[in-house]
């Protein structure tokens, strides 16, 4: 039996010859990143282990981009411990408010993250440079503070589930929508310790932007990465981006697989996950008249300049419902700045939204669009539990940008089609 | 190692946001962490629990974020130890590394009533309760998680392995 792309890179990165599934193996790590949430812990961690200097200063990254520009005394507390840090073993990559990002479309937008690479992130999100066909794993701050020290991490070895998407999508169709859809059929704890590997028809036609969308989301079913086979759209979307060298590995076609899973898509519509869960999906066309209070489009999971393009190709023309707060918060500072070349910013502005810097503030109920008791959103982003976006009995629905940016023309979750 | 405590039932699926939201992340200090502990799901948890009491909840405790904030806050606040039908992995490393003992079992969660007083013995895998005899079984860690715990966590492994280092070099 042949191997998958998961098991090829984990050979590359660790002396453990012959591992199999649910082994613990030490692997070595290729990039190390944390956030100004998750990395003051590592930091702290760093720092009373005695650790002389971090493995190597150009594969530590630091990105300050939760409660940024920060939004209290407390939070710029945090903040500047990670500036302090960065500053004290001169890491080449901490990105300062004003040439930040939000780490997972920053890091692979910098040509920070390649085909074959070893990735450990302190966020849960990590998971979404799978999409460049690495393996991406989210942890907390004390695995983060081990990998910034030793260039390694320990890990069990993951079974990997194959997910075969077939047909042609339907417009207004998009990565978010497979990737609930797919979320839906097994479960927020249907990958838990488990890879979700996307391929297929279905794949090989979609975007990177897309794919950055579907692996971003694959901790949502638990798992412990999402990935996707490089193929010339990854190395198109690299090229102009890097130096490194790097390592395309692909699966076997006798690869090892725990479940095989196909999924037809031809005729897939969009998808929405109902609170509180994002398992909790249904299509739209089946959840009734739903008014919403705000609408936002952006984040790690949909604020790509893909996103961007398609909530303004719904928004021209329009305005936003006047009892809708629309928020749009591109997800890096170069996809704001195509954003507002490309004429898109002139068109949200116009139209009536909040365009924000990027931050995932908004997403997490951090800052820049909490929500009131009572008071429901639709949004872009990647979680709808309770309380996930401010008041605890709030309520969040979420969907792709057309649907976000159709629904806060018209004040209740809505179809393109209603938007005449 | 003998835990014994009162248990406090929690559903599936409690997600990191339920366990600290995200509007109290602005720190890291656990004693700030551990006032909020589980505030979403049970604004009276952190009122009414005693120091030692512990957690039984459902499928997927943990689900969610990577905060290591949660265990914190859970440590902190002075419960003995969490036992779950199953925990999502982020969580599951976070506990291990800062020394929040976990156990899965599908039977105690099922059985046990919420005020049970539990006694786990880790060694044995077993969970006694005290209230009607019932006996559970556990999860026994593999030999390298034991080693983590052993050593109070990944702190005191990573001392080892920075020393190891130095004496090779």
């Amino acid at each position: 039996m042949g191997n998958n792309i998961v098991e090829k890179i984990l050979q590359a990165h660790t002396d453990t010859i012959n591992f199999k599934i649910g082994d613990i193996i030490s692997v070595k790590v290729d990039f190390a990143f944390s956030n100004d949430i998750t990395a003051p812990l590592a930091i702290e961690f760093f720092e009373e282990c005695k650790a002389e200097d971090v493995f190597d200063k150009t594969r530590v990254g630091i990105i300050p981009d939760h409660f940024t520009p920060n939004k209290d005394i407390k939070s710029a507390e945090q903040s500047k411990i990670l500036r302090e840090f960065a500053r004290k073993y001169q890491l080449e990559n901490y990105f300062e408010v004003g040439r930040m990002g939000i780490e997972h479309a920053l890091l692979p937008e910098k040509g920070l993250i390649l085909p074959g690479d070893l990735v450990v992130g302190a966020d849960s999100h990590t998971d979404t440079s799978g999409a460049l066909g690495a393996v991406a794993i989210g942890v907390g701050s004390t695995d983060l503070g081990y990998a910034m020290a030793l260039g390694e991490m320990w890990l069990k070895v993951p079974p990997v589930i194959r997910f075969n998407y077939y047909g042609k999508l339907n417009k207004w169709v998009g990565g978010k929508d497979l990737i609930l859809y797919t979320i839906s059929k097994i479960s927020v704890s249907g990958a838990n310790y488990k890879v979700m590997e996307f391929g297929g028809e279905t794949i090989r036609n979609l975007s990177m932007d897309s794919r950055f969308t579907m692996c971003n989301m694959a901790i949502e079913a638990g798992a412990k990465t999402g990935i996707i086979e490089p193929d010339e759209k990854t190395l198109l979307y690299i090229e102009s981006r890097t130096k490194r060298p790097y390592k395309v590995y692909k699966s076997d076609p006798d690869a090892n697989y725990e479940e095989i899973i196909d999924l037809d898509v031809g005729t897939l519509e969009p998808q929405i996950a109902l609170p509180h869960s994002p398992d909790n999906v249904h299509s739209i066309n089946e959840i009734g008249e739903i008014k919403i209070n705000q609408a936002v489009i952006g984040s790690c999971t949909n604020g790509r300049i893909e996103d961007l393009r398609i909530a303004a190709e719904v928004l021209q023309g329009h305005k936003v419902h006047p009892e809708v707060r629309l928020i749009v918060f591109p997800a890096t500072q170069a996809i704001y700045q195509q954003a507002m070349q490309e004429g898109i910013i002139d068109i949200f502005i116009t139209a009536g939204a909040a365009v924000s810097t990027p931050t995932c503030g908004p997403c997490l109920g951090g800052h820049m669009g909490i929500l009131a008791k009572g008071e429901r959103a639709i949004s872009t982003t990647n979680r709808n539990f309770v309380g996930r976006m401010g008041h605890p009995e709030s309520e969040v629905f979420l969907a792709n940008p057309a649907v976000a940016a159709a629904s806060a023309i018209l004040g209740k979750i809505a179809h393109l089609e209603e938007v005449k | 190692m003998i835990i014994k405590g009162k248990a406090w039932k929690f559903r599936d699926n409690i997600d990191t946001d339920a366990i600290i939201p995200a509007r109290y992340l602005n720190t890291s200090n656990p004693k700030e962490l551990a006032l909020h502990c589980m505030e979403d799901c049970n604004a009276n948890f952190i009122k009414e629990m005693s120091a030692g009491d512990i957690i039984v909840a459902g499928y997927n405790f943990g689900c969610g974020s990577s905060r290591e904030h949660a265990p914190i806050a859970i440590k902190e606040a002075g419960v003995s130890c969490v036992i779950a039908k199953s925990f999502a992995r982020i969580f599951f490393r976070n506990a291990i590394n800062i020394g929040l003992p976990i156990f899965e079992s599908i039977d105690c969660a099922e059985q046990c009533e919420p005020g049970d007083i539990l006694q786990v013995d880790s060694d044995k895998g077993i969970i006694k309760n005290l209230n009607n005899g019932e006996i559970y079984k556990t999860n026994i860690h593999p030999d390298f998680i034991q080693k983590i715990i052993s050593l109070g966590g990944l702190k005191g492994y990573l001392k080892q392995q920075l020393k190891r280092r130095e004496q090779n070099v």
